[in-house]
């Protein structure tokens, strides 16, 4: 084992940690601003990847051009998500409040599994093979772009909390919901934003995987878990946190599977999350 | 003449505890009228049912004549009515600009807005040199004018003030007098609850007596000073500013705190 080969490897965890952080913090996003988990955010994703996958077997489009198309589909089953299951058991206790998201999660993962069988599908595309090469290092083209693509939507998720109203009134919300209300803040409203940018986030990590991951029903667990183990080590509902979560998680499952098995990875990735929770139980980045 | 506040017979329960029971009160244009009683009297519950955080069960709430029982914050806002809740209501870790700008929430995105926040700003020159940094910062009386600051900027025609000087030292306890009357001054219309009766009496124009969720005085502030009965019954007669300060932060008689729940 050489030096290359561990510095190979970490690049190919910070591409796919890329990919683990947007995703974080599309989860962070709604533990932040209602403190609910949404079980159900690998199969936003997967369903993503669906939704790629027909656009391309349908019409021929490029997987990550169906990232806009994404977006905007997910954002809206998001924010309907929220108006149709999430609002009617907000009151409720929160034991109905998880099993809502884990229904939803059982739901739209077999609804896939009956739909569309178990097969794996790729939809084709023109980075699936592509190598960029720099310095010694080969990345794979897509999962460069994957790893641009998320770090840029992360960027513009930064943005849009720190520096529009609606991001300000956002994170007001997630500090303190009846302080908001009382400036005329409605927390419902930014509820339904929430969840249609979160589940946004999941459309767009799907076309952004999409050109080098086969889509089936399973596939969400490949970042389900991982995002809630990057959530947990930034520091639950700080979203810059779940970002740098991501990160970590990320070089931690693809360079310690390479150093170790590379069926041990997700072990390690827990590992290093209860190691966290057990030492720091509010994450590395929390509050 | 029709006045800017008229609240009649007002019930208002939490969960199967009545806390207001039949409360009324009239409040004028331009008035400063203070809200006393003892603690769990429900001065803190009626605020929060004239600013709709909580539904009355009967009575009525006009607002320049217009019913307003019932209607939620969002909708009251619009008609001008601003509230600053007894507990810290601050966006801890947003800056104290951004806590401003939130204040101007409901008047969208504007320039008037951004010449607002500098002109509530320099009211309050202290918060001013800080204006970046954290509200989580700041101290418990610049938390208090932040908070009010805020409330400004909504630009409230009747602005509900719930114990603006609780647990503060009573130099900062005058400045927030100070601003307050300002803010009558400049045309406002102030509803305050305080725990510090004497200090409260003094400031405002008038003032209610509530005990046990209903009405059981009303006068100018001098004559309810004067008032031996109303002195023994509701003011404590024995507290001096400094003891109503501590009275005011520790646990109430009803278990409702001073009914900030």
């Amino acid at each position: 084992m050489t030096a290359e080969i561990v510095l190979q490897s970490v690049v190919s965890g910070l591409m796919f940690g890329g990919v683990i952080a947007l995703v974080a913090v599309g989860i962070s996003l709604i533990w932040g601003v209602m403190d609910l988990i949404n079980f159900a955010y690998g199969e936003y994703l997967m369903w993503a990847m669906y939704l790629t996958f027909f656009l391309s077997a349908s019409a021929g489009l490029e997987p990550l051009l169906s990232l806009p198309i994404n977006a905007a589909i997910l954002f809206g089953a998001g924010a309907l998500t929220y108006r149709l299951v999430v609002r009617r058991v907000l009151r409720g206790p929160i034991f109905a409040q998880l099993l809502s998201t884990f229904g939803l999660f059982v739901l739209l993962r077999y609804a896939a599994w009956l739909l569309f069988r178990p097969d794996d599908r790729q939809a084709p595309s023109a980075l699936a093979n592509a190598i960029v090469k720099l310095g010694g290092l080969r990345m794979s083209a897509g999962e460069l772009v994957a790893f641009a693509g998320s770090l840029l939507a992360t960027g513009a998720l930064f943005w849009f909390l720190k520096s529009t109203r609606t991001g300000k009134a956002l994170r007001a919300v997630a500090q303190d919901r009846e302080a908001a209300l009382a400036l005329g803040i409605e927390p419902d409203r930014l509820y339904s934003i929430a969840w249609g940018i979160s589940a946004a986030a999941a459309g767009v990590a799907g076309s952004l995987v999409s050109p080098f991951m086969y889509v089936n029903p399973l596939v969400g667990d490949v970042f389900l878990l991982p995002g809630f183990a990057a959530v947990a080590l930034g520091g639950f509902g700080n979203v810059y946190g779940a970002f740098a979560g991501g990160l970590v998680i990320g070089v931690v499952n693809v360079t310690g599977g390479t150093l170790t098995m590379p069926k041990v990875k997700l072990a390690l990735v827990y590992l290093v999350f209860l190691a966290v929770l057990f030492m720091r139980p509010k994450g590395l980045w929390g509050r | 003449m029709t006045p800017l506040l008229a609240v009649e017979d007002v019930h208002a329960t939490y969960g199967t505890f009545d806390v207001l029971r039949g409360v009324s009160l009239r409040v004028e244009a331009g008035e400063l009228v203070a809200v006393l009683g003892p603690n769990g009297a429900g001065k803190s519950t009626l605020l929060k049912t004239i600013a709709g955080f909580l539904p009355p069960r009967r009575g009525s709430i006009r607002l320049a004549g217009d019913e307003i029982a019932g209607l939620r914050p969002p909708a009251l806002l619009a008609r001008g009515v601003a509230y600053v809740m007894q507990r810290s209501s601050l966006f801890p870790r947003m800056t104290i600009q951004e806590n401003l700008e939130l204040g101007a929430y409901i008047r969208g995105n504007s320039g008037e807005v951004r010449r607002d926040v500098d002109r509530v700003l320099a009211l309050f020159p202290r918060l001013a040199e800080r204006r970046r940094q954290r509200a989580e910062g700041l101290s418990g009386g610049e938390r208090r004018m932040l908070e009010i600051g805020r409330a400004l900027l909504l630009e409230p025609r009747l602005l509900l003030l719930d114990e603006p000087t609780m647990g503060l030292a009573p130099v900062v306890m005058g400045l927030i007098f100070d601003k307050i009357r300002e803010i009558r001054a400049a045309g406002a219309t102030v509803i305050m609850v305080e725990q510090n009766a004497r200090v409260a009496l003094e400031v405002s124009d008038r003032a209610y007596v509530l005990e046990q969720g209903q009405t059981r005085a009303e006068g100018r502030g001098e004559d309810l000073l004067a008032s031996e009965t109303v002195r023994r019954a509701y003011l404590g007669s024995a507290s001096g500013p400094e003891r109503a300060i501590q009275h005011g932060g520790g646990p109430s008689v009803t278990g409702l705190g001073t009914t900030g729940r």
